[in-house]
């Protein structure tokens, strides 16, 4: 009996470490979680340094794109320690501060002289503050992004097509500066027969489900004029998200969509871009600067074939803001390690490495090193996009919000169900129960 | 022939008594069996297990079963009922909770988009049932002709219950696709329309259609199999002597196999109504419930306000409505079916 009773206690053990054992944080390990992406891999890389610098053994959990806010956002509300450090996006601040889901770092910054004047001021803006724009930092900038374009610079160079264009448009066929422009050039491509295929003007974001199609049409909606409110902090909405000008760019996104993107784009996000580019079927195609280290490497369409461009502007300069900061997630049992890899990661020389990578630095030390235009075709674009990126609500309630704008922007882009007034109306008035419902109107 | 359906009778109620008295030696040696057993038994789990009576015993068989439900399935549901009285959202543990009575419920009813997806679902399911239905008793019918062949061609017929909704939807759409997919070729090589000239799942009027094809496609096999059971369980001599009554066909048709099958037939729409009532997997797959929200289901629109939205008090009023509806249609329904069975 004896026996059984020591054997049975020795199995229940042996059961309890195999369980526990993954859970237990090493005091020597990190789990940083990212979305699964270009950068991610070059984080690998360059977080080989901080393991050999530290001893600490780097873990990563990166999520593909369609599901990264729907997994960390999950596992942040049911407190969760998978990770200890998160890059996560610029609109989930204000939840995770406010839920205390993200250490506030401004002790230590100030402890261990991290000025956040050594950052671009957009991007401290975007990533790290919140309420936004005031000295609560829940993040170091880690990861600047912005939607831009790319386009096939080899068909652009063909004399044939050059002189046709000219011949239609009086002007010289150029990488797009304005919507209208932008239109014109994928109408142009559209249709035509290039290399004995058949090829499209544009691809651009049509996905539903997360927050494709609000990324794509923020980039038409921002140059004509889009606001969120008419007085920054007021939450009023009406005249501003509704504007003449925001109806403008609405249907200009949708003209866009209808006459230039390949057959079956209706839930297209930054993989088919990239799939509709690559294999050749558009002149031109929207997404994350993240992208263009890796599109510039493709042996089939980069290299002298690929060109990049900032948004067009219409009636301002403006560009969708992407990008991250990277916080320490407040459940962490490694509390130490995460604030250490922060600080080892905000230093000059290891932003200067981060860049060269492939990841988009946004220390000022790379930045305004004069040779950072020249460092990339897509450098000089990257720094005037910064420049101009606008953002989306940054709230405590953004997913609510998020997907409002996908429904009703998808609803009318994609599906054809009113007009674009009608649809930013609508938007005004879920927008408008979200705030409300929060107390904040 | 009268005398050939004698002799047939006669061989029928043999055979009765001889599965009659087959019965009877089973159960005697079980009951022996049974006894050997217990005296096998050791003396004190014997003395142990006497003590309690055979309802205790009972109770003791089924408590971990109860636990098991009490655990996932009630506390959830009241915890889901007491939520939806609330204005609790999942994203915010750290934001006061008041309750806010009826108001969820309110909203939820109130809502356009809710009813939208109502009818959208309302839509899938009526007509996924009824090609189903349609399509699953012929089949069933012709495989009970038993030509030559019928087990393979079962089998065949079969494959698409077999797979997996995440193979299923994601082959569909690479099927869908409007440039390079197999459906779109087809549809142009019967009708002569270019392929592309049409988009299964990004059209507003297309949509719907694509995934009530997928479905039926997927799941009319299960349909017909129930099918199967049901016309393979009505004994050949009422046929027999329906053809002594020079019945014709369909008179057999009409008059023995579809009320003698009916009983299945209404349990599988039964168990594919609510299967497709609450169908989310296949629709994320293949349109994501767009373009729009053509498509969004109620289990599509549910899950968005819980885990995207995070309105974790109204997408549990949301969640009792649909349970309350469910459950009300299928008592209802389940009544129909017994009286079928009764007749």
């Amino acid at each position: 009996m004896k026996t059984i009773k020591q054997a049975l206690l020795g199995a229940t053990s042996a059961f309890v470490l195999f369980v526990a054992a993954p859970n237990l944080a090493k005091a020597d390990e990190l789990t940083l979680c990212w979305a699964a992406w270009d950068p991610a891999n070059a984080l690998v890389e360059l977080s080989k340094d901080f393991t050999s610098q530290s001893g600490t053994t780097m873990k990563f959990e990166f999520v593909p794109w369609p599901n990264f806010a729907d997994r960390i956002l999950n596992e942040l509300n049911s407190g969760g320690k998978l990770c200890d450090l998160l890059i996560g996006d610029s609109q989930w601040l204000g939840g995770s501060a406010e839920n205390g889901y993200y250490v506030k770092l401004n002790d230590f910054f100030d402890k261990e002289g991290i000025k956040m004047s050594d950052f671009a001021d957009a991007a401290v803006n975007a990533y790290a503050t919140w309420p936004k724009g005031t000295p609560n930092y829940w993040a170091l900038p880690a990861m600047g992004d912005a939607n831009a374009w790319f386009y096939r610079k080899d068909w652009f160079a063909q004399p044939e097509i050059q002189a046709e264009f000219k011949k239609k448009y009086n002007r010289d066929l150029a990488a797009p500066t304005t919507w209208d422009e932008l239109i014109q050039v994928a109408e142009f491509f559209n249709g035509r027969e290039i290399d004995g295929k058949k090829v499209y003007g544009a691809a651009i974001f049509t996905e539903r489900a997360s927050e494709g199609i609000t990324m794509g049409a923020t980039s038409a909606l921002y140059p004509y004029g889009f606001k969120y409110e008419n007085t920054p902090g007021k939450y009023d909405m009406e005249g501003a998200v509704n504007s003449p000008e925001a109806v403008a760019g609405l249907e200009a996104y949708k003209k866009l969509y209808k006459c230039c993107t390949p057959p079956g784009y209706t839930d297209a996000y930054m993989g088919e871009s990239l799939d509709a580019f690559k294999s050749g079927q558009v002149a031109m195609a929207m997404n994350w600067f993240a992208f263009f280290p890796g599109l510039y490497k493709d042996e089939k369409v980069g290299g002298d074939k690929i060109g990049f461009f900032v948004n067009p502007k219409e009636k301002v300069a403006a560009s969708t803001l992407g990008g991250q900061g990277i916080s320490v997630v407040a459940n962490t049992d490694n509390m130490d390690g995460a604030l250490a890899y922060i600080k080892w990661f905000a230093q000059p020389d290891v932003q200067k490495k981060w860049w060269s990578l492939g990841g988009y630095a946004v220390h000022k030390t790379v930045l305004n090193d004069p040779t950072f235009t020249e460092s990339q075709p897509f450098a000089a674009d990257f720094l005037v996009a910064m420049n101009q990126v606008q953002d989306f609500w940054q709230e405590p309630s953004y997913a609510i919000l998020l997907q409002a704008m996908q429904k009703r922007l998808h609803d009318y882009v994609v599906a054809d169900k009113g007009t674009a007034k009608e649809a930013l109306d609508g938007l005004v008035k879920d927008w408008t129960e979200v705030f409300k419902d929060d107390g904040k109107l | 022939m009268t005398a050939r359906i004698r002799e047939r009778t006669g061989q029928f109620f043999r055979m009765r008594r001889f599965k009659t008295q087959v019965k009877s030696v089973t159960d005697t040696s079980s009951t022996i069996l049974g006894e050997a057993v217990a005296r096998a038994t050791p003396a004190p789990i014997a003395s142990r297990i006497r003590g309690l009576s055979d309802r205790s015993m009972a109770w003791l068989f089924i408590t971990p079963a109860i636990a098991l439900l009490l655990a996932v399935n009630i506390f959830p549901l009241i915890w889901a009922i007491y939520l939806s009285f609330t204005n609790f959202r999942a994203n915010r543990p750290n934001a006061a909770l008041e309750s806010v009575g009826l108001s969820n419920y309110s909203r939820v009813l109130n809502d356009p988009n809710i009813w939208q997806a109502m009818q959208t679902t309302a839509h899938f399911v009526f007509w996924t049932i009824l090609l189903q239905t349609l399509i699953g008793f012929s089949l069933a019918y012709l495989i009970d002709r038993k030509f030559r062949g019928h087990a393979f061609w079962t089998t065949i017929i079969l494959v698409p219950m077999m797979l997996s909704p995440a193979v299923v939807g994601n082959f569909w759409r690479f099927l869908y696709q409007p440039q390079i997919g197999l459906f779109n070729h087809i549809v142009s090589f019967l009708t002569g329309i270019p392929p592309s000239s049409f988009e299964m799942l990004g059209s507003v009027r297309l949509s719907p259609w694509a995934i009530i094809i997928v479905d039926t496609w997927m799941w009319t096999p299960y349909v017909m199999l129930i099918c199967l059971a049901g016309l393979r369980s009505i004994p050949d001599y009422i046929y027999e002597a329906a053809e002594v009554d020079r019945a014709s066909l369909w008179r057999q048709f009409w008059s023995i196999t579809l009320p003698m099958a009916l009983p299945f037939i209404m349990l599988a729409v039964l168990f594919r109504g609510i299967e497709n009532f609450k169908m989310f997997d296949m629709v994320t797959l293949l349109t994501g419930g767009g373009p729009g929200s053509t498509t969004e289901v109620a289990s599509i629109t549910l899950k968005r306000e819980a885990f995207e939205s995070w309105r974790t008090g109204r997408a549990s009023a949301f969640a009792i409505i649909l349970f309350v509806a469910v459950f009300g249609l299928a008592n209802i329904y389940v009544k129909a079916l017994n009286k079928v069975k009764q007749r």
